[in-house]
């Protein structure tokens, strides 16, 4: 492998993982904070991706399908939770994985109702539609650096919120004992009802960036939901930035996985998950 | 009846089939202290969790400065101004000192803020030594300290300390009960359930014994200290 392929490859897993960190940081927190299981998280990513799709044919521009989209998911995750994942929290997991298996159909029903079953393509931003040249023949696409960057801005962000705000310290008090929270006079519901929104917000972006390079098809939440519980099992239950770990992690071994060893690239990823529990059964970092 | 702080009515609680409060009155006043006495598993903590709503009576009523919460979340009464210092302490391990303090900040029901960060770092020095370090580095004696102090944060109006010294050493129990003597003095109302009977009694003027989930007795502490009977038939170990 040459230098520039190298570059590219590693620039792909970063971008790669980086995406993924958004889905699996909200998928970790409600698993984590909520003890929640739920499979319905990699529809948020499919239905931010087709928002993109759908707003950026309304409004003509991806950045103002971001711009609507994030506000609309924010709306659509609190109005969930209040609606229905605030009655789970005291069942238990079985029951859990019923009620977001079936949201996964529903969604899948209203998206074929509400678009189509066809597979559309997002275009990317004028201003972000440039190739870097690496070499003669080699080059980077800007919109792929551009994700990266929004994405490191985020969990930036995201580590911000949890460690250095009250809300985050709430969030991890949450996490150690709820009845405590709530008995120094903190309404806990309204802190899961954020973090729940936040989640599914973080997954739906992750889906509108990536709308442009996947483009958008049926079921594309549920590979992402896959590979996305491989994350939070690998970077520990609860814990953001063992997700973030375990997200770059992923990244490179599916992206280099593809390249050096294409005949079992399927493998890699769970390959790396067993050696990963193997060493540490309870994920990478643990809460936190 | 206008100073009444906090009261529990006929209240029946149950875990599962097991009836554990058998129809208990509760009240407290402003800046009152009550020692909330009896053998283990009396039913102590559950009428504190019960008038709390952690856990729910099955009958009877709660009422906070004469208003319905029976049915009230617990951080609705919370915010009436009564902070709660569990058995088993309840520090938020994997926060900070300093975020333990912090994250339950608020000004109390008549908008006072007495109990600034500074206040309890002055009211607890030994926290102020640890203030970085993680909950799950502190030694007990640390560890009550926090919860105490962070259920100070809040500006109460009624401190509710269940079995503060349990498992301590003898000289810092001697500290908490120093510092719980200051706090009463500023007027704020508590309610201490703790093995030594000789130092609740002699900072609450009120005391209630539970004997199986009933009030066998309700009156003032000097009553109790002027009847080792008393203490010997109900809180003695043994039967
Ligand atoms: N979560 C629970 N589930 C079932 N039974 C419980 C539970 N908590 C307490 N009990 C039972 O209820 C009774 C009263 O317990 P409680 O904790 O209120 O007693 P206590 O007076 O606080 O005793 P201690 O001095 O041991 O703290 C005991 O018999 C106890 O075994
Ligand atoms: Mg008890």
């Amino acid at each position: 492998m040459d230098f520039a392929t190298f570059l590219i490859q590693t620039l792909n897993s970063l971008q790669y993982g980086l995406l993924l960190f958004l889905v699996a940081s909200g998928l970790t927190l409600v698993f984590g904070i909520m003890g929640i299981i739920n499979l319905a998280h990699g529809s948020f990513y499919m239905i931010g991706a087709y928002m993109a799709f759908v707003l950026s044919s309304a409004t003509g521009s991806l950045v103002w399908a971001i711009v609507l989209g994030i506000p609309l998911a924010l709306i659509f995750g609190a109005f969930l939770e209040w609606a229905l994942f605030s009655r789970l929290y005291k069942r238990d997991h079985l029951e859990q994985v019923l009620l977001t298996y079936g949201l996964i159909l529903v969604f899948e029903q209203l998206r074929s109702l509400l678009v189509d079953n066809d597979v559309h393509g997002v275009d990317i931003p004028a201003f972000l539609g440039a190739s870097i040249q690496l070499t003669d023949v080699l080059s980077y696409p800007v919109y792929r650096l551009a994700i990266s960057a929004v994405c490191i801005v985020l969990a930036v962000a995201l580590y911000f919120v949890i460690q250095r705000t009250r809300l985050g310290m709430m969030i991890r008090a949450g996490n150690d004992d709820r009845t405590m929270v709530e008995a120094l006079g903190i309404n806990i519901n309204m802190i899961y009802r954020v973090v729940f929104a936040l989640g599914v917000a973080l997954a739906a972006l992750a889906g509108m960036l990536a709308a442009p390079i996947s483009s958008v098809f049926p079921n594309m939440g549920g590979q992402v939901l896959i590979i996305s519980f491989v994350i939070v099992v690998i970077g520990g239950i609860g814990s953001v930035w063992g997700a973030l770990v375990a997200a770059l992690i992923v990244g490179f071994a599916d992206t280099f996985g593809k390249v050096l060893l294409p005949e079992i690239s399927g493998m890699v990823v769970y390959l790396v998950m067993a050696a990963v529990l193997l060493w540490r059964p309870e994920g990478i970092l643990k809460k936190g | 009846m206008s100073n009444m702080l906090l009261e529990g009515r006929e209240l029946h609680t149950y875990y599962g089939a097991s009836h554990i409060l058998h129809g208990i009155d509760f009240h407290i006043r402003q800046g009152e202290g009550i020692a909330l006495m009896g053998r283990n598993g009396m039913g102590k903590s559950t009428l504190i969790k019960s008038m709390l709503g952690i856990v729910r009576p099955k009958h009877g009523r709660v009422l906070v400065r004469g208003d319905d919460y029976t049915k009230a979340t617990t951080y609705r009464t919370a915010q009436q101004g009564i902070a709660y210092v569990p058995e088993g302490r309840g520090i938020f391990k994997s926060l900070t000192v300093r975020e333990n303090l912090l994250m339950s900040a608020r000004a109390g029901v008549d908008g006072q803020r007495n109990w600034t960060f500074d206040r309890v770092m002055e009211t607890f020095p030994r926290l102020g030594e640890r203030i970085n370090n993680g909950g799950w580095q502190l030694s007990g004696g640390e560890q009550q300290m926090l919860t105490i102090g962070r259920a100070l944060m809040t500006n109460p109006d009624l401190l509710i300390l269940d079995e503060a010294t349990e498992g301590l050493a003898p000289l810092i129990a001697m500290e908490i009960w120093r510092i719980v003597k200051e706090i009463r003095k500023t007027g704020i109302a508590t309610v201490i359930v703790d093995k030594n009977h000789g130092a609740v009694t002699s900072i609450c003027d009120r005391a209630m014994i539970l004997v199986k989930g009933e009030v066998v007795f309700d009156g003032s502490s000097d009553e109790i200290r002027a009847n080792p009977d008393l203490i010997q038939k109900h809180l003695g170990v043994g039967h």
